[in-house]
């Protein structure tokens, strides 16, 4: 049938849109055994030995329902069988399937190599069924050229391009589908957490790289409508902002992510997105730091930290950023530390305060309570920071 | 559902609303060479003679070298055609619970007065010796107000709620200046929820501007404020009720630290129906208060371009700072007091929109101290009594579902549950309430606190009967949503304009907001 399907659309142009899914059918079978996560092979088996039922095929079915009927005609590239071909015949649909692995034995190595396939298909969006690990996966197979949107079916979803529910992933694809302006890709965060640490209940997690992933961006009223670029310009002056107003003399240490990319950008400096940076008197005084560096450079100068909001779960310090020790933090002061977020991001915390975790409980205690948060050129919001 | 729709006997009236489709063309499409309206009878020698040649008056730089390409039309074509698309409107007469807007009848009655000749043909130069009524009435409106508010002094200058916010922040200006403090105090304080007009304002006037967010009780919390204010305040300006609908209990004590840190409390009154007649701005500390005339006083609501007015109150400490000039009664004459060396100068020109003062002070006088208090007890339990109805709606919500103060005169409800479960958003509602001849609610400003918003706000002046059909809509598209998404995402379909696709509308390339521009267009993409 597949085959078929691959020849038909080989045959006539296709004008309508691609869309790719991979469904990692092992995700999240650790979660509801204690196991904190799926990543490696003994663990899996350990899962299922504590009788742990896959969940991530079930998951993408109710995402796929939300847009098998879309007006907007799209083909589905999948994997085969449990990978995402069952998934998408139980939500109707006749996939196109492009990998094939092995029954029950698919692996981190069938994720890439699947997603790897999809790539050489003109793509416009791939979906996965997964957790942070599949995410990882999926960015190393195919890097920033494919937009990708996840299906929340994992154990551990730090990173920031996974739907709030199936439904709603399943809602966004079919506003991509019809090409709405509420529909918008941006660069997203794909944080990698070691399971091993967390097994320890430490968290240690790292900015792992950017994919480009749609979002909805709510609409406004008509009749009030902005620009509808209000969040992006807004955060680009604020960044601008800071970076005009660095002091000569005065080393800023500048944090990880795209709101930092934005400062640099401003600078006329090149950027380490997953780094930290330091800029001294307009010049970069040294890149992709770790602590050790960082300490070095600050030796006879006064210090400033300049931070984002990493994550949809809104840390600030420890997770993607451990380069920024307790030491350095110490040493720069809390009032001497820049917070930059757009509104829109604070708001997309549903309420919940900002995290520190140094793993300095002085530190810790010393960055908790309210700090300001800088939202636009002028513009700021004093924000809870907690441990 | 279906038994709920029964209890709505007017339910079976939706389905039979059809908008009516005139396919009326554009204008600058219409007309016929040579055809033309009215011919005036040529002026007088005499009047020929003193004006000379009338073209010569406009400087050449000015002059058209072509006649304007205008559409060649008989009067009652014209009239016709603006008839047509006006009647493809909802016009906002369908039940408008246009949240946050204060949506009333603007009584003809009020608008007859203003129309009368003794106020469209007074000149804001003639002598005040020859404007005495107007100023009286200007006047006596000033005092109804600072009665309703416990202010010293109203003014009327600005043109609308954004230019009395934008007043405010002069007159804080002025005041801190006054002090020798302004270089110190470059901060105000507002909230997320506050209406966008004042963060704006306070930025437009070169103060920065700190956003508290809301805690789960829907206003912020006492720690968020003591964190914000410091010696840099200049102010704080908030709503209270909120443009969700929720009323602050503690903001004595926000007015209370604010004045302890030397800053100084505005209150934006936007919200005054929910309060009228109970509580007065100055009793709970503030230093100022504004009332927008063009909505919660029965005057046309005119958006931002007018005519409109904002009034501005404040305390006599701050009264030097008021624009000039200002009406000022001695013995049995009124007079305009120009001679105020501490005013922040001009809001606007003269003494701002005095017809839309009149309107209000006729709608104060008809509606008496006792009218005014009952429509505000009205305008809350309507809006009580629709929260009941529209809970019990499959994929409704209510912002802020722990807080437990109740809403005043709106709420703000959420469809997130309803677009998670049927795909089914705000603005798919909103295009089939449309269907039954409904004026499609207001949704939220921005930024968006809560997913797929929206916020009715009932008011003093629809019936039972009105609200009841409102929600009975509501209802039917909940209905509509869970059994047939597609008829509501594909909807209107009973109005003159199917469903616009949002992206064009975004995409500035794909607008012409000039015939001229449409025709560049036209031709480029031929």
């Amino acid at each position: 049938m597949s085959t078929a399907n691959l020849l038909t659309a080989t045959r006539a142009p296709w004008t309508g849109k691609t869309l790719g899914l991979v469904v990692n059918p092992f995700a999240g079978m650790g979660g509801g055994v204690g196991l904190k996560g799926t990543d490696g092979s003994d663990i899996l088996e350990e899962a299922r030995r504590r009788g742990a039922q896959p969940l991530s095929g079930e998951r993408a079915v109710r995402a796929l329902t939300r847009f098998a009927k879309s007006a907007t005609s799209f083909r589905l590239l999948t994997g085969s069988d449990d990978m995402g071909e069952n998934a998408a015949r139980a939500a109707g649909l006749e996939p196109i399937v492009v990998h094939r692995s092995t029954l029950g034995a698919s692996g981190p190595a069938d994720t890439r190599a699947a997603a790897a396939a999809m790539a050489l298909w003109p793509v416009d969006l791939l979906i996965f069924a997964g957790g942070d690990g599949t995410a990882r996966d999926i960015l190393d197979a195919v890097d920033d050229r494919v937009p990708m949107l996840g299906i929340p079916a994992g154990v551990k979803m730090y990173s920031a391009v996974f739907g709030t529910t199936p439904e709603n992933a399943g809602n966004l694809v079919s506003l991509f589908l019809e090409g709405s302006p509420a529909a918008r890709v941006r660069e997203a965060e794909v944080m990698d957490l070691d399971e091993a640490a967390m097994r320890e209940d430490r968290l240690s997690a790292h900015l792992y790289g950017y994919a480009r992933s749609p979002y909805e961006r709510f609409l406004a009223q008509n009749a009030k409508a902005g620009s509808g670029f209000g969040e992006d310009a807004a955060l680009d002056a604020v960044c601008r902002r800071v970076a005009a107003g660095m002091r000569p003399g005065c080393l800023y240490i500048v944090g990880p992510g795209t709101t930092m990319r934005r400062v640099m950008v401003a600078l006329g400096l090149p950027a380490t997105l997953l780094g930290v940076d330091a800029v001294l008197d307009g010049r970069l005084a040294g890149a992709d730091l770790n602590e050790r560096a960082l300490l070095g450079l600050m030796e006879g100068h006064e210090a400033r930290i300049v931070v984002g909001v990493l994550g949809g779960h809104g840390s600030l310090f420890g997770r993607g950023n451990q380069q920024i020790s307790a030491e350095v933090i110490r040493r720069t002061g809390r009032d001497r530390i820049t917070v930059i977020s757009s509104i829109e991001k604070l708001i997309a915390l549903g309420g919940a305060p900002l995290h520190v975790d140094t793993g300095n409980e002085e530190i810790n205690a010393l960055l908790s309570g309210y700090i300001r948060v800088e939202t636009g050129p002028g513009r700021s919001t004093p924000f809870l920071v907690t441990t | 559902m279906s038994n709920e729709l029964k209890q709505y006997p007017m339910s079976n009236e939706l389905k039979q609303y059809q908008g009516p489709v005139w396919n009326e063309p554009i204008i600058m499409e219409m007309g016929y060479p040579g055809r033309r309206g009215v011919l005036f009878a040529p002026a007088e020698p005499e009047v020929r003679r003193q004006v000379g040649d009338v073209s010569a008056l406009i400087p050449s730089a000015m002059r058209r070298k072509d006649a304007p390409a205008l559409p060649e039309m008989s009067e009652p074509e014209v009239l016709y055609h603006y008839l047509r698309l006006s009647q493809q409107t909802l016009g906002m007469m369908g039940i408008s619970l246009f949240g946050t807007c204060t949506m009333k009848y603007n009584p003809q009655i009020n608008e007859q007065m203003a129309w009368r000749p003794e106020i469209t043909e007074l000149h804001p130069l003639q002598h005040e010796d020859t404007m005495q009524g107007a100023l009286e009435i200007v006047h006596n409106m000033d005092l109804i107000l600072r009665e309703m508010s416990g202010m010293d002094q109203f003014v009327f200058q600005a043109g609308g709620g954004s230019e009395a916010a934008y007043l405010n922040c002069a007159v804080t200006r002025a005041y801190h200046a006054s002090k020798g403090e302004l270089e110190q105090r470059d901060e105000i304080i507002v909230t997320i929820a506050t209406h966008p007009c004042d963060p704006a304002t306070a930025a437009a006037a070169g103060f920065k501007v700190i956003t508290l967010m809301l805690d789960e009780n829907g206003y912020p919390s006492l720690d968020a404020l003591k964190a914000a204010v410091s010696n840099r305040t200049a102010a704080i300006m908030v709503n209270n009720p909120d443009d969700m609908g929720v009323y602050n209990p503690e903001i004595k004590e926000w007015v209370r630290i604010v004045h302890e840190a030397g800053g100084l409390a505005f209150y934006d009154a936007a919200n005054f129906n929910a309060t009228m007649s109970k509580l007065r701005a100055r009793e709970l500390g503030f230093d100022a208060c504004m009332f927008m005339l063009h909505k919660t006083f029965g005057t046309p609501k005119t958006g931002v371009g007018g005519p409109a007015t904002g009034a501005y109150g404040c305390s006599a400490e701050l009264a030097p700072f008021l624009p000039s000039p200002l009406v000022v009664r001695d013995g049995d004459r009124y007079r305009l007091d120009a001679d105020r060396p501490q005013s922040v100068g001009k809001i606007r020109e003269f003494l701002g929109n005095v017809q839309v003062v009149l309107k209000a002070y006729a709608w104060t006088r008809s509606m008496g101290a006792e009218g005014i208090s009952q429509a505000s007890d009205i305008s809350v339990l309507s809006n009580n009594y629709m929260e009941k109805g529209l809970l019990a709606i499959r994929g409704v919500t209510r912002s802020n579902p722990e807080a437990t103060t109740p809403r005043m005169e709106m709420t703000r409800y959420s469809l997130q549950k309803m677009k998670e479960e049927t795909g089914v958003g705000t603005h798919d509602v909103q295009n089939r309430m449309s269907d039954f001849g409904i004026d499609p609610f207001w949704t939220s400003h921005e930024p968006w606190l809560v997913p797929e918003p929206f916020t009715p706000e009932a008011g003093e002046m629809y019936g039972k009967e009105a609200l009841d059909k409102w929600i009975a809509v509501i209802s039917r598209i909940s209905d509509e949503a869970y059994s047939n998404p597609e008829l509501v995402k594909t909807s209107p379909h009973n109005q003159p304009v199917h469903r616009l696709k949002l992206g064009v509308i975004d995409d500035p390339s794909t607008r012409a907001m000039t015939w001229r521009s449409f025709v560049k267009q036209r031709a480029a993409r031929a």
